[in-house]
C-alpha cells in the first residue's frame, strides 16, 4: 500500500471489521437508531460523520499538547460543535437543498459518541496523519453498519430502497405483494434497529470467535 | 503533559481563548454568509408557493421544485395577487406578502395583537388557486405548509415541510405519497369548517373518499401527523371568513 505503512493501513481497516465502533465498541448506537429507517438518510449521515471525524481528529491532534486535561472534554465538544455549525452554515449558503436534508443530523453528529470517543482515545495521543486515518477509518466502520441497517429497515419496512419501490406496490397488490407479502411496519420503529445491529453482532462473532468476551 | 498545562490559571486562560476564537469564527461565518442564506430562504418560499399550486417539476414519485433561477420569473407570472387579511376580512394587497413571517404573526396573535394573514392568489390555465401558509408543531420542532385551495376550500395542492422531524417517519410528511393525499379533500362541510384529520383508523387507505375529512396517517409518526391536522384546523380556519366573502 505504497502510501500507507502496514500499521497505518490497519487504522483504516480495523474499524471496518474486528474493531468496528458500533458492533464491537458499541458506540454511536443512538444515532444508528434514529436515522436508519431510510437508506438515503443513512448514507447522508455516514458522509457527514466521515467529514466531521476526519477534520475533528486532525484539529484535536494538532492542539493536543496545549489542551488542559481538566477541560479536555469541553474542548472536544466545542471543536465538534463549531465544525458542524460551520459546515451547516456553508451548506445553507451554497447547497441549500442538501442543508435541509441534513438539518436533523446536525444535532445528532454533535452528540455522536464515536466522535468524542476517538478524540479522547486516539487523537489526544497521536500525530496528525495517524489521527486523520483513524478518524476516516472509524467513520467508515460506522457508516458501513449504518448503511447495512438502513438497507434492511427500508427494504423490509417500506418495501423501497432510496425511495424507489422494489417489491411492488402494496396498495395495488403487485409484485411480491400479490402473493400475500406485507411490509413489516415494526422495521420503521427504532427498536428494530437495535435488533438488526444485534444480528450483525451475532453474525460477526460467530465468524470470529476471538471477539467473544467471557 | 507538562505541568504548565495543568495549572488553574492556564486552564482558565485556555478556556477564555478558546471561546473567543471559536466565537469569532462562528460569528464571522454567520455574518459573511447571511445574505446568501436569506436569499436562499426567499427563493424557497416562492418555490413552495408555486409547488402548492402545481407549478413544479415533479416526476412520478419525487417532489421537486422549479429551479431557483426560474422561481422569481414564474412567481411573477403565476401569482396574480398577494393579499394580507386582517381582522377576518379587511383585505389589502402587498407585493411582499410572501415574506411575512407566519411564526411572528402567530406570536403576535398570542400576545393579543392583530395577526396578518397572507394569502396568494395564483392563476393557472384559467383556474384560480388560493394559497395560504400555515405553521404548527411536530414532534421535535416546527412544521409548516403551503396549502392551495379553490373558492370552496377544496384542497388543490399542498407542500409540507419540517425543521427536524425523524427521517423515515415524521419527515415523510414532505413525501409525495403523503402530500398528494390531501389533493381534492374538502375542508368545509355544509358551510362549516371541519379541517382534515390525519387518521390512523382511516378505513380508506387509497383515499377514494374526498369528503371524509381524513387522510391516511404515516406509521410511526403519530405526533407529527397530529401536528399536521392541528395546524390545518387552527390556521386554515382563520381564512374561512375570506372564502365565505368570495361566494
Amino acid at each position: 500500500m505504497g502510501l500507507l505503512s502496514k500499521k497505518d493501513a490497519a487504522l483504516i481497516t480495523d474499524p471496518l471489521a474486528d474493531n468496528n465502533p458500533i458492533t464491537i465498541q458499541v458506540l454511536g448506537i443512538c444515532s444508528a437508531l434514529a436515522i436508519t429507517a431510510q437508506l438515503k438518510a443513512s448514507i447522508v449521515m455516514a458522509i457527514s460523520v466521515l467529514f466531521v471525524m476526519g477534520v475533528g481528529n486532525v484539529v484535536i491532534s494538532a492542539i493536543r499538547n496545549i489542551i488542559p486535561s481538566k477541560i479536555r472534554i469541553i474542548v472536544q465538544l466545542t471543536v465538534v460543535a463549531a465544525l458542524v455549525i460551520i459546515v451547516d452554515q456553508v451548506l445553507k449558503a451554497f447547497a441549500y437543498e442538501l442543508s435541509k436534508e441534513l438539518s436533523v443530523f446536525v444535532g445528532l453528529i454533535i452528540t455522536n459518541c464515536i466522535i468524542m470517543g476517538r478524540f479522547e482515545a486516539f487523537a489526544l495521543g497521536n500525530g496528525l496523519w495517524r489521527s486523520f486515518l483513524d478518524g476516516i477509518g472509524n467513520a467508515l466502520g460506522y457508516g458501513v453498519i449504518l448503511i447495512i441497517v438502513g438497507f434492511f429497515r427500508e427494504l423490509l419496512g417500506s418495501g423501497t430502497l432510496l425511495g424507489i419501490p422494489v417489491l411492488g406496490d402494496p396498495i395495488a397488490k403487485t409484485g411480491l405483494y400479490s402473493i400475500g407479502y406485507e411490509n413489516n411496519g415494526f422495521m420503521l420503529l427504532s427498536p428494530m434497529a437495535l435488533i438488526v445491529v444485534g444480528i450483525i453482532i451475532w453474525v460477526q462473532r460467530t465468524r470470529n470467535k476471538a471477539l467473544i468476551e467471557d | 503533559m507538562s505541568n504548565k498545562t495543568e495549572s488553574n490559571i492556564y486552564t482558565v486562560i485556555f478556556a477564555i481563548g478558546m471561546v473567543i476564537v471559536v466565537g469569532a469564527l462562528l460569528a464571522f461565518t454567520a455574518s459573511s454568509l447571511k445574505e446568501r442564506i436569506t436569499e436562499n430562504k426567499r427563493l424557497e418560499k416562492q418555490q413552495n408557493i408555486l409547488y402548492a399550486m402545481g407549478v413544479n417539476e415533479n416526476t412520478e414519485n419525487s417532489a421537486s421544485f422549479v429551479s431557483t433561477e426560474k422561481a422569481p420569473e414564474l412567481f411573477n407570472q403565476y401569482i396574480k395577487q398577494q393579499l394580507v387579511i386582517t381582522n377576518g376580512n379587511e383585505i389589502k394587497e402587498d407585493e411582499n406578502a410572501y415574506l411575512i413571517d407566519v411564526k411572528k404573526e402567530q406570536d403576535k396573535a398570542k400576545k393579543g395583537g392583530e395577526r396578518q394573514l397572507p394569502l396568494f392568489v395564483g392563476v393557472k390555465e384559467g383556474k384560480s388557486y388560493y394559497i395560504a401558509p400555515i405553521r404548527g408543531k411536530g414532534l421535535w420542532d416546527a412544521i409548516w405548509a403551503y396549502v392551495a385551495m379553490d373558492e370552496d376550500m377544496v384542497i388543490q395542492g399542498a407542500y409540507f415541510d419540517h425543521q427536524a422531524e425523524t427521517p423515515g417517519l415524521g419527515a415523510n410528511i414532505k413525501e409525495r405519497f403523503f402530500m398528494d393525499d390531501f389533493i381534492g379533500e374538502h375542508l368545509m362541510s355544509n358551510g362549516e369548517f371541519k379541517g382534515i384529520t390525519v387518521s390512523k383508523s382511516n378505513a380508506d387507505p387509497t383515499n377514494n373518499d374526498k369528503k371524509d375529512h381524513e387522510v391516511d396517517a404515516i406509521a410511526g409518526a403519530t405526533i407529527t401527523g397530529d401536528g399536521v391536522a392541528a395546524m390545518i384546523k387552527k390556521d386554515l380556519a382563520l381564512y374561512v371568513p375570506f372564502f365565505k366573502s368570495l361566494n
